[in-house]
């Protein structure tokens, strides 16, 4: 892959501003192409003009195993992920209900199958039993074993009632293959419920909105710092270790709850390891990030993608580009993450609409001066 | 020739005409005799008319076109009335304007089969009437490429956009029955068919001219399965227009459709969306001519098309009435030129028998969201 030097620090570009600049790009590559030759543009034509042409070849061996130099003569593992299904009961929205079918499908046929299946939270939009046995009752068609965690949509109707009848505790640890895991609920609030006299769906509702002040900030919260402090303790620093949270383990934008409000306090318990990931759901698109030690890889949503918050946007995200507002599965889609013996990962965002995007382990680990992951850029415009 | 035909602004037309193919009498009228001659065929069997046959809305009315010894092809033959005005041709647009499409059935073994452009150059060489005519239509001896102008040039006068619709607009009111102009209100309303099917004074044909997957190729073939082959035998570097054609018209790689062309999962499924001008004459419908009737076409869309991985996300069921179908219908049928109103009256009255008599894809359940495509799958209901 091509490297190119690394970024400058971005300055503050506005949704609005970033969109018009691609925009721009797209046209004048277009310019001076006279109708006819416009016309021979054809998708795969005008993507490859756009710098953005990634064959759909290498989506069909994305799900494949692809070795890669190990170090200590270890294999990687993949784990497949799905996220953010925001599932409605039937009657109000079967849309995000076809499209986590669609997900399990494409897991599915992954040949061989994954070691296991992550899922990252939000099953739910509302938190309702329905929403969730609905999920569940889906999920359960994954042959692959699937790991549960928790967001705040599945969460603040019954304060995790429903959940955890379903799938069990909400934070949990396990080994597999040489490499720590840890599950965490990251989206702890305090009650800011009670004074205010809100009902259950009042508070949920109050949660899945963005741009309030009345909730409290996500949180990994006192007692399970204390409990993430004593799971780790006895692991040596240089143990694999990833790390699945909800929300990102970092604050991006706090208007939109992408933010951990304890986050510094969770990266000081994390700090003792030489590496670790983190791979978060929530926000609904591409997402890089790398503070210190620590490695952070968003996941896709299976619902809707969210823009890029208008600040805070971390410098080694590879932007989607902005989806087709015309193509609902557009920015959507599913993954893989691929687990080195270092504990890194490859990961690799399998955008449904597009060709897939993989962030590598050696971009992460090089802070972007090595394997600059190619943008998907706009499609259909 | 300059002018424009009825219903196409003159600025438009010219924009439409390549400047390296000027419309001339002389070359209409050697791609009219092309446009007819079977000898263009391998064994003297098939012309472009055979599929593209005058008395029939210039389609063949089979489900997939047949060439020379019966083969039978994958895809319905689309009509070449107002083809002029397609953006790109055929269902997936693998050919960007009607010179090349024109010279691609003639070289397909299961269309016309001929060996070579060379063969065919030599045949028309020896025909002194030929050499006569393509002398007159661009000065010099027979060639391909000159073969291809002629036909498109032919093609070119194909415009047929005078329908009771037209009059309609021009403010007619009484050109479309009442039943029609409800349809018309559906169309652009309830129905939502405008979404994809843009008509208006801009859009005479109807059509978005881009690829959607609406789920008729879902019904009988899995998805997932053919795109990993495709992207196997594509190869990195794409096809050739060749090898594009014969996956095309001879594998069951064609239910990918507009994929074979970009190789963009977005497009896996997807084909054209067609234009919508003298659609009551040009049945069987879809790309595989799998829907006999207009009525079976309503009947596929109210229920939101068939469910798949990639189905348009704008298909989504539509809750109509069987009035409303019938309104939607007689409003399509008055799409038609005036020039096949026979053809168009006998045609709506043959669908109309067969459609009292089967709606193979009626499914008022799943209409209505009584039902949900997930269900049967998920919640194991059967029904």
């Amino acid at each position: 892959m091509k490297k190119i030097p690394f970024l400058k620090k971005l300055h503050h570009r506005s949704v609005e501003t970033k969109y018009m600049e691609d925009r721009a790009a797209v046209l004048g590559a277009l310019k001076d192409a006279s109708r006819r030759d416009f016309l021979k543009l054809s998708g795969a034509a005008l993507g490859a003009a756009l710098g953005a042409g990634v064959s759909l070849d290498g989506y069909a061996r994305s799900f494949q195993p692809i070795t890669l130099a190990a170090p200590r003569g270890a294999e990687p593992f993949r784990i497949a992920y799905i996220s953010d299904s925001h599932l409605y009961a039937k009657e109000v929205n079967d849309r995000f209900v076809r499209s986590l079918l669609r997900a399990v499908d494409d897991v599915n046929r992954m040949d061989p199958q994954p070691d296991f299946v992550l899922y990252g939270g939000d099953l739910a939009q509302l938190g309702q039993k329905e929403e969730l046995d609905l999920g569940a009752q889906i999920l359960k068609a994954l042959k692959a074993p699937v790991r549960m965690m928790v967001g705040e949509h599945d969460w603040y109707l019954d304060l995790g009632g429903r959940w955890r009848e379903l799938f069990g505790e909400d934070r949990y640890s396990f080994d597999h293959k040489g490499v720590h895991f840890v599950v965490l609920n990251s989206v702890v609030e305090k009650d800011f419920w009670t004074a205010r006299g809100l009902s259950p769906m009042e508070r949920m509702q109050t949660v899945a909105g963005l741009d309030n002040g009345r909730q409290s900030p996500f949180t990994v919260g006192d007692a399970q710092r204390e409990w993430l402090k004593k799971d780790l303790e006895k692991l040596a620093p240089n143990t694999p270790l990833v790390v699945f949270s909800h929300s990102p383990l970092y604050k991006l934008y706090r208007k939109w709850n992408f933010w951990t409000d304890d986050a510094e306090e969770v990266q000081a318990i994390l700090s003792k390891f030489d590496q670790v990931v983190v791979v978060h759901g929530h926000t609904h698109q591409v997402l890089t990030n790398r503070i210190g030690n620590i490695h952070f890889h968003g996941l896709l949503s299976t619902a809707w993608p969210w823009p890029y918050a208008p600040e805070g946007l971390p410098e080694l995200t590879v932007e989607m580009g902005r989806p087709n507002p015309f193509d609902p599965s557009d920015g959507c889609g599913d993954g893989i993450i691929r687990v080195h013996p270092d504990g890194l990962v490859d990961k690799v965002y399998n955008l449904w609409n597009r060709n897939p995007l993989t962030v590598s382990r050696s971009y992460t680990s090089s802070s972007g001066r090595e394997d600059r992951p190619q943008a998907p850029g706009l499609r259909r415009f | 020739m300059e002018v424009a035909p009825r219903g196409i602004d003159p600025e438009i037309w010219k924009a439409l005409v390549p400047s390296e193919n000027p419309l001339t009498p002389t070359r209409v009228a050697l791609g009219e005799r092309l446009y007819f001659e079977r000898k263009l065929s391998r064994d003297g069997s098939v012309s472009c008319s055979t599929c593209h046959d005058v008395r029939k809305g210039f389609t063949d009315g089979r489900l997939v076109s047949e060439g020379i010894g019966a083969k039978l092809g994958r895809r319905n033959a689309p009509t070449t009335l107002n083809a002029a005005l397609q953006r790109d041709q055929f269902w997936d647009g693998r050919a960007a304007s009607l010179e090349e499409q024109a010279g691609m059935p003639i070289l397909n073994p299961i269309e016309m089969g001929q060996p070579s452009r060379d063969a065919v150059v030599r045949t028309l060489a020896g025909d002194p009437d030929y050499v006569r005519l393509f002398k007159e239509a661009y000065g010099r001896e027979p060639n391909y490429t000159d073969l291809e102008r002629a036909i498109a040039s032919f093609e070119r006068t194909l415009i047929f956009l005078d329908s009771p619709f037209d009059d309609f607009l021009g403010g007619k009111t009484e050109a479309l029955s009442p039943d029609a102009q409800e349809g018309w209100r559906l169309f652009n309303g309830k129905g939502r068919c405008v979404a994809c099917h843009r008509l208006n004074a801009s859009n005479p044909l109807g059509t978005d001219f881009i690829y959607h997957n609406i789920g008729v190729a879902a019904r009988s073939r899995d998805f997932e399965a053919l795109a990993h082959k495709a992207s196997g035998e594509l190869g990195s570097e794409g096809a050739s227009k060749e090898t594009l054609d014969k996956l095309a018209l001879e594998t069951d790689l064609s239910e990918l459709g507009r994929f074979l062309v970009t190789r963009r999962r977005a497009d896996i499924g997807a084909f054209k969306t067609q234009q919508l001008r003298n659609v009551g004459i040009t049945a069987p419908y879809m790309h595989d001519g799998s829907l006999q009737t207009l009525w079976d076409v309503m009947d596929h869309y109210n229920k939101g098309g068939e469910a798949n991985s990639y189905l348009d996300g704008g298909i989504e069921p539509l809750a109509l009435s069987e009035k409303e179908i019938d309104q939607l219908v007689a409003f399509l049928f008055g799409l038609t030129d005036h020039r096949f109103a026979d053809l168009n009256e006998a045609a709506r009255r043959k669908q109309e028998e067969r459609a009292h008599m089967t709606r193979p894809l009626r499914d008022t359940d799943l209409a209505l969201r009584k039902v949900l495509p997930f269900e049967d799958r998920v919640l194991e209901r059967k029904r």
